[in-house]
């Protein structure tokens, strides 16, 4: 067998084979199972988030707002400073992911209650995590973040997800135009749990620029208590500065449980094994198919089901 | 008496307060008195057919009740219990 030579190897690849560049792009799958019960001419669609590197929606928004980030100056290839921010998961391993590719530290507020998984992984990758009071929830954390960026300045680049443009930017340049592309410009309705609302926004004002018509449906926890991690209440919740209360055409509010037993449904009638805010995607997108004669839905689901396995719901029939 | 710590999200259905102070000498008969002096908190903690709703934790100390004797644990008189989410949702008033 022919080997390869190292000049060869050079030209291996037409374009870089970063991990950033594998952003995005992700699929969309068919609901077929659970639809059944749909008009003919309705289609619902999951947008399988956790096919991207870190597994989940957030390195959209998190690569975007590293590369703004050099851009600006904020960071450098020095690593003198570190990026920091709240999250209870899913944005804190997307940073840790692309700020090692990067050399840039990681420093993370999180609430004590995020589950264990996700603390390991976010351990595994390196970040350095401030853990704060689980009763406080993300709100708790953002105040945190708040506090140690205002002391330390010199060390920190706040990077604030829920203010950052750069996080809704990502979906107006990658999630809107993808889902215009897949569907052939069909898509008709849009739904997206809403955590700093930075999905909704970006691909929603894409999707508005398109067409018009296409009805944004945003999907809230129906309590200000509840188990669907990664969003929030927004009534009661410090509101993310990049949250655009108008923009939604139809909020819904989807109860934990029914969440949960959609997110077994998903795993067990679709072979999707996803968590608990694609349950409630899920169903906020169901309920609105079973209201149209014809359509095209696609809801964002944010990531898979590995994270939440010490949830007590899985071993529900 | 045991004390109760609430989490943010909760405390307007609980008079507003984050520790409520209860009687009671297990885990069940302390959540009672609590649900009891604030009944607005009851949905928010328990199912229609009345158990601890799957995310909800209970912790006496760094333990969840649930890998103790759930309900019938044992309190002792200043013993502090804290209702916490599984996840973090997040509010503040």
């Amino acid at each position: 067998m022919p080997m390869l030579t190292q000049p060869k190897l050079n030209f291996l690849y037409s374009e870089p084979a970063t991990l950033e560049s594998r952003v995005g792009n992700t699929p969309l799958i068919r609901l077929s199972r659970l639809a059944a019960d749909l008009a003919p001419a309705v289609q619902v669609f999951a947008k399988a988030e956790w096919f991207n590197p870190s597994g989940s929606v957030k390195d959209r928004p998190a690569a975007n707002i590293l590369r703004a980030a050099f851009e600006n100056g904020d960071l450098d290839s020095s690593g003198e400073r570190r990026l920091l921010d709240s999250t209870s998961g899913n944005m804190g391993i997307a940073y840790a992911t692309f700020g090692a590719t990067r050399g840039i530290g990681i420093t993370l507020a999180v609430p004590a209650n995020a589950s264990p998984e996700r603390l390991s992984i976010l351990r595994a990758l390196g970040a350095e995590i401030v853990l704060t009071d689980p009763l406080e929830g993300s709100d708790g954390a953002i105040l945190e973040a708040r506090r140690l960026a205002h002391e330390r300045p010199d060390r920190y680049y706040y990077a604030n997800q829920y203010s950052n443009p750069a996080n809704w930017q990502a979906h107006y340049l990658s999630t809107g135009p993808e889902i215009i592309e897949q569907t052939d410009g069909q898509v008709t309705h849009f739904v997206a749990g809403l955590g700093t609302s930075g999905t909704l926004t970006g691909t929603g004002r894409r999707l508005k620029e398109y067409n018009p018509a296409i009805q944004l449906v945003a999907v809230q926890p129906d309590a200000p208590f509840h188990g669907l991690e990664g969003l929030k209440h927004m009534d009661t919740a410090i509101k993310p500065a990049i949250y655009d209360e108008t923009l939604a055409d139809v909020n819904l509010s989807v109860n934990t449980e029914e969440a949960q037993r959609m997110t077994l449904r998903l795993a067990r009638e679709e072979g999707l094994f996803v968590g608990i805010s694609a349950g409630a995607a899920a169903v906020a997108a169901l309920d609105v198919a079973r209201t149209l004669d014809e359509g095209v839905v696609v809801a964002i689901f944010p990531d898979a089901g590995f994270k939440y396995l010490s949830e007590r719901f899985w071993s529900n029939k | 008496m045991a004390t109760i710590r609430i989490p943010t999200p909760l405390r307007p259905y609980a008079g507003g307060n984050a520790e409520v102070p209860v009687s009671g000498n297990t885990v069940g008969a302390a959540l009672n008195d609590l649900t009891a002096r604030h009944p607005d908190l009851r949905k928010h903690l328990y199912t229609d057919s009345g158990e601890l709703r799957a995310f909800v934790n209970v912790f006496l100390g760094q333990e969840d009740v649930r890998h103790m004797q759930g309900e019938n644990t044992a309190l002792k008189e200043n013993d502090q219990l804290r209702i916490v989410p599984s996840v973090a949702g997040g509010a503040m008033g």
